[in-house]
């Protein structure tokens, strides 16, 4: 054993999650060290060659907001942007970006290399070392120690991982890569709970083997628009995906292959994503669908592989060519690599502080699909989350921790280790119930200034926001108190916008709500200043969501008080005989931070809830009186 | 002395009658929490115009309870007890009226109209702990109460399983289920080749849930009975002794009876409180009508009156055969809110009474003597679980018994309206799903289901998402 270092911050792992978690904590001035298997590799993205969706693009925003770095890379990588859902309501408006995935990791290496206080190392890390409930530091396979203050693992599906092509399978990474098999039973040694997870991604084919005329061409959307409130992009090269659909051939070859599927001959252990089927998995599940359809995306500029969205399978290699080759515009496709299925170990994530610290291991935090997720930007948002945690840890600062109703990654968090998951867990906007507050255009407005106060936004951006704020404040300001008298020359211009005329004296702001008026209109017809478009479209959304946005805010004060009961770390649940025994085991699993989590948790019954409370007084005045 | 604080769950004001309920007596309500005062200011009017906060804490003032359109409901004595000074520690007022059940309950009523929910049991108390007005040793009391309360809810939930109401509710949740679940599947995979919801679809699912629920609620028991009485009919061909039923009720001989039919003619309806249950006999002088009358109205009139009644008493003549015009009126009664009174119960019976309680439900067959009073203590227990609810309580029809579960259902048909108005002003989905999240999670607090996760269990079982 020779001590190579001595490190604030170990981070395992430079994926989504491992990027974000050290540039984080090296940005807030922690010495850190970014361990990976493969530095060719930093910032892989082994599945879908996209950034983004509904939910996902909000956890990029946030991200971005707060300082990270995901969302200003995917802009510079973005071979086609799209706002999704653009006629379902502000809340929901999502972008998504086709990425330029051999791109997309050169761009985040060059950052992290580049990073101050961050050392970046190709490492097999075996050993993680604790000594009396604390982590000390990493031991890799060439024996050398790193010593750390804090150490973040964000080991993806590398943890044991185990590639499955139909009856083949042997151990390894994503991609060929080494799978990391000592350092489970190191955490597993130091009573870290493991679960076993499964995911999947389709077969690679090669760009010149596909008919584009036998499928329908989608672009991305005219409008630049970008992830990152900092980014400038304003021309973008868009390249276009291809849609097709699977028929009864395509079927009936993965029906009469099926027990040759990893998933369904039972050679998969790993609990696998019900949001992500294999197409064998879709076939069984929803045996009356005719037809399937699939997406065939560009993987890069400089590359011929098309990755195909919707066909992920763990069947053998020339069933899958097969079952291919029955799809319009893929009959002559060439395979440049099988999809396949991949099970590993991953972090029972209810051990778990709102931090993302280990409850039970002081300074081990965790991130990502180690966590028990899915997807490259819930990996991130933890990573985030982590790396900072971790420095605010070391340097005995409030720790950052966001609520259901401050963002997504609130909600992500707080699920994750309220309830726990039993398949890899990813991010949908039907999870968050405060969706109305939690909008992809609003999230600087919800978590910069928290970014600046750990220490993580810059000055540029922090005066890029204040500026922002500022303007839209005085904005709605102006509008709400310029009144509109109902006199003829007024009534002549609302006639002139097509909108309804106005019997008594009205605000601007009060003209805006009305379902058919812009602030482009506004400006058309009235002295009001020009703004730029996120400020414009940020006071249109004001107006127009004014009520209901208040009424997710009244539930949001209404369910803070329940937030703000806190529980004392050291109860003991098991002693309150008025618990159902039930609800006694999980609140000592989960151990609840408050009485709102408390109450989110399964099978805590509202009864439980009103005991523990009463619970909670008898304890507090006994210490008193004592 | 412990230190004062407050840490009720929530400021939720609630209220109820915490005397023993009973003709008669002094009855208090109890209103306490935030808005305690601000509804007692609205509901009671001193004899010096003066609000009810302006008089001293803790002094009795005289006046009226007032109902929204400032009518005075009862003559009352009222008191407000400011926090921290009082049972629970939070502001607290109390009315006393005259107690007798009918205004009681109208006074009930207004508090929850303006703002308060119904106390759960124990809930003053647990307040008064949570606040730190009673001691340690209370602490395990209540704890006991409200466990011992969870554990008859939730024998109460599984008895339900299988009631009316409770399948009519669940029905109408999985409704507005299927519509969010449609429309959150576009949302959050907006470029599967999932079918599109029409809005049409959307439309008439939610205006086909809020007309259900209003029927409900328009016919929820409790909460219009505690308002109304229960309109009850009692019907049965002549001679079967129905005035003696209605007398023998009314305990008092206000009409004439003889052996012969048609010899009663008297009023029109009749108001009286059984056990705890105000009822309203409706058209009582059909019953007392002559036997022409009734030969000439007959059953087509019964059949009318049983349409507009919440409960039809069925009064057979245990003494003699059941004949055919017996058997119309009880066709007539099948499926709807019905007991059937098998009188003359002092005589020897001659009919299979088992048949009939096969066909009714046993508790609902019921033997009495109205000439002996025989049977009417079991009348009025039946009456009252049928009412306030019991495990013999949602047998028959779909009806809202309670209370709180009227509460939560008129919650979530105002949040039907509310996303019926978006839709109708084309506010997006992501608006829209707000309200009917709500009116969800309403119905399920009565049926005991959580939305939690399953919207998305839904999608997944439901559409073939993923890449």
């Amino acid at each position: 054993m020779y001590i190579t270092d001595n490190y604030d911050v170990v981070v395992i792992g430079a994926g989504h999650a491992g990027v974000e978690a050290a540039l984080a904590a090296a940005r807030l001035g922690g010495r850190t060290l970014l361990a990976t298997l493969s530095l060719d590799n930093i910032a892989l993205m082994p599945c879908n060659p996209s950034v983004g969706g509904p939910a996902k693009g909000h956890l990029v925003r946030e991200i971005d907001a707060l300082g990270g770095q995901m969302g200003l890379t995917a802009d510079e990588a973005c071979i086609q942007m799209r706002l999704l859902n653009t006629g379902k309501g502000y809340a929901v408006h999502a972008l998504r970006a086709q990425a330029d995935k051999p791109f997309y990791h050169t761009l985040m290496k060059q950052v992290v290399e580049n990073q101050e206080n961050l050392d970046v190392k190709q490492l097999m890390i075996d050993r993680l070392l604790v000594e009396n409930g604390a982590v000390v530091g990493v031991e890799a396979e060439t024996g050398e120690v790193f010593e750390a203050k804090c150490v973040i693992l964000a080991t993806g599906t590398y943890l044991r991982g185990r590639i499955v092509y139909g009856q083949v399978n042997y151990e390894s990474g994503p991609n060929g890569l080494r799978s990391a098999n000592k350092l489970s039973s190191s955490l597993l040694e130091h009573g870290v709970e493991l679960m076993r997870f499964k995911t999947g991604t389709p077969a690679r084919i090669d760009a010149r083997s596909l008919d584009y005329s036998r499928m329908e061409a989608q672009y991305g959307d005219e409008q630049v628009r970008n992830f990152s409130f900092m980014s400038t992009i304003t021309e973008r090269k868009q390249i276009p995906c291809w849609l097709t659909y699977t028929n009864a051939d395509t079927h009936k070859i993965i029906r009469d292959n099926l027990h040759l599927s990893g998933m369904f001959n039972g050679m998969i252990e790993g609990v696998g994503p019900r949001y992500c089927p294999s197409i064998e998995a879709k076939i069984v599940r929803f045996a009356d669908k005719e037809r399937h359809q699939l997406f065939v995306e560009p993987e890069g500029l400089r590359t011929n592989e098309m990755y195909v969205q919707g066909m992920s399978s763990s069947l053998p290699a020339h069933v899958q060519l097969q079952f291919m080759q029955t799809i319009p515009g893929l009959e002559n496709c060439r395979m440049m690599r099988a999809g396949y299925a991949i099970d590993y170990d991953c972090l029972d994530p209810l051990q778990l502080q709102r931090t993302l610290e280990h409850k039970a291991i002081s300074g081990l935090f965790s991130a990502g699909q180690a966590n028990g997720t899915s997807g490259y930007e819930e990996a991130a948002a933890q990573g985030l989350l982590a790396g900072v945690n971790a420095m605010q840890k070391i340097r005995s600062k409030e720790p950052l921790i966001l609520s259901r109703s401050e963002g997504y990654l609130g909600v992500l968090i707080d699920d994750l280790v309220t309830k726990g998951t039993n398949e890899p867990y990813r991010m949908m906007t039907s999870r968050a119930e405060y969706r109305l507050l939690l909008r992809q255009d609003n999230a600087d407005l919800r978590l910069t200034e928290k970014g600046r106060a750990v220490g993580l936004v810059n000055d540029v951006r922090y005066e890029a926001f204040t500026a922002k704020r500022s303007l839209l404040e005085r904005t709605l300001q102006n509008l709400s108190s310029t009144h509109l008298p109902p006199n003829a020359e007024v009534l002549a211009k609302l006639a002139e916008l097509g909108t309804a005329p106005i019997r008594s004296g009205m605000s601007l702001l009060d003209l805006l709500r009305r379902s058919e008026m812009t602030y482009e209109k506004l400006q058309q017809a009235f002295e009001v200043p020009e703004l730029p478009e996120v400020v414009a479209e940020q006071v249109e959304i004001f107006a127009k969501y004014e009520g209901y946005i208040n009424k997710q805010k009244q539930e949001v004060e209404k369910a803070l008080k329940l937030e703000n009961k806190k529980i004392p770390a050291d109860i003991d649940y098991l002693s309150i005989k008025e618990l159902s025994s039930e609800a006694a085991e999980k609140l000592a699993k989960v151990k609840p931070a408050s009485i709102g989590q408390a109450s989110r948790i399964s099978g805590v019954s509202p009864a439980d809830v009103s005991v523990l409370m009463i619970a909670l007084e008898v304890m507090r005045r006994k210490e008193y009186e004592s | 002395m412990a230190k004062k604080h407050t840490v009720s769950e929530t400021n939720e004001t609630i209220s109820a009658v915490i005397t023993a309920l009973g003709e008669g007596a002094v009855g208090i309500i109890r209103i306490s929490g935030t808005e305690a005062a601000a509804i007692g200011d609205k509901l009671f009017r001193s004899a010096s115009g003066k609000k009810l906060t302006e008089h001293t804490p803790h002094l009795l003032v005289y006046g009226h309870v007032v109902d929204e359109e400032n009518s005075k409901i009862d003559e009352v004595l009222a008191v407000y007890m400011q926090g921290p000074h009082s049972y629970t520690a939070e502001d607290v007022v109390e009315i006393q009226s005259h107690g007798s059940l009918q205004s009681l309950k109208t006074i009930l009523g207004l508090t929850y109209k303006m703002g308060a929910r119904p106390a759960e049991p124990g809930e003053f108390t647990k307040r008064a702990f949570l606040n730190g007005r009673i001691d340690l040793i209370q602490a395990e009391a209540v704890m006991d109460i409200i466990k011992s309360r969870s554990e008859a809810s939730l024998k109460m939930a599984v008895r339900q399983q299988d009631g009316q109401l409770s399948k009519k509710i669940k029905g109408l949740r999985r409704n507005l289920l299927d519509i969010v679940v449609n429309l959150e599947a576009v949302i959050d995979y907006p470029e599967e080749d999932i079918e599109e919801i029409t809005f049409n679809t959307v439309s008439e699912g939610m205006e086909k849930v809020k007309q259900e629920l209003e029927y409900l609620l328009k016919h929820a028991h409790t909460g219009k009975i505690l308002r109304e009485g229960l309109q009850t009919v009692i019907v049965g061909r002549p001679n079967v002794g129905k005035s003696s039923l209605l007398n023998a009720l009314l305990s008092e001989e206000r009409a004439i009876v003889s052996e012969y039919a048609g010899t009663t003619r008297d009023v029109i309806e009749e108001q009286l409180l059984l056990g705890s249950v105000p009822l309203v006999l409706v058209d009582t002088a059909g019953i007392r009508q002559t036997e022409d009358y009734v030969e000439k109205i007959g059953v087509a009139r019964s059949k009318e009156r049983l349409d507009k009644a919440e409960l039809a008493v069925v009064v057979l003549d245990g003494s003699q055969p059941l004949n055919e015009e017996d058997e119309e009126i009880l066709n007539a009664v099948a499926g709807k809110p019905c007991v059937i009174i098998v009188n003359k119960g002092d005589r020897p019976q001659v009919n299979d009474l088992t048949a009939l309680q096969k066909r009714f439900g046993k508790d609902r067959v019921l033997l009495l003597s109205a000439k002996t009073g025989g049977g009417l203590e079991q009348f009025t227990a039946w009456l009252q679980s049928y009412v306030y609810g019991s495990e013999h309580a949602i047998s028959g029809g779909a009806y809202v018994q309670n209370t709180r579960h009227e509460n939560l259902l008129r919650e979530a048909l105002l949040s039907v309206e509310e996303a019926i108005r978006a839709a109708a002003s084309m506010l997006p989905y992501d608006c829209l799903v707000i309200d009917l999240h709500k009116a969800i999670d309403a119905m399920g607090l009565i049926t005991g289901d959580t939305l939690q996760d399953e919207i998305i269990n839904e999608i997944f079982s439901k559409f073939c998402v993923g890449k």
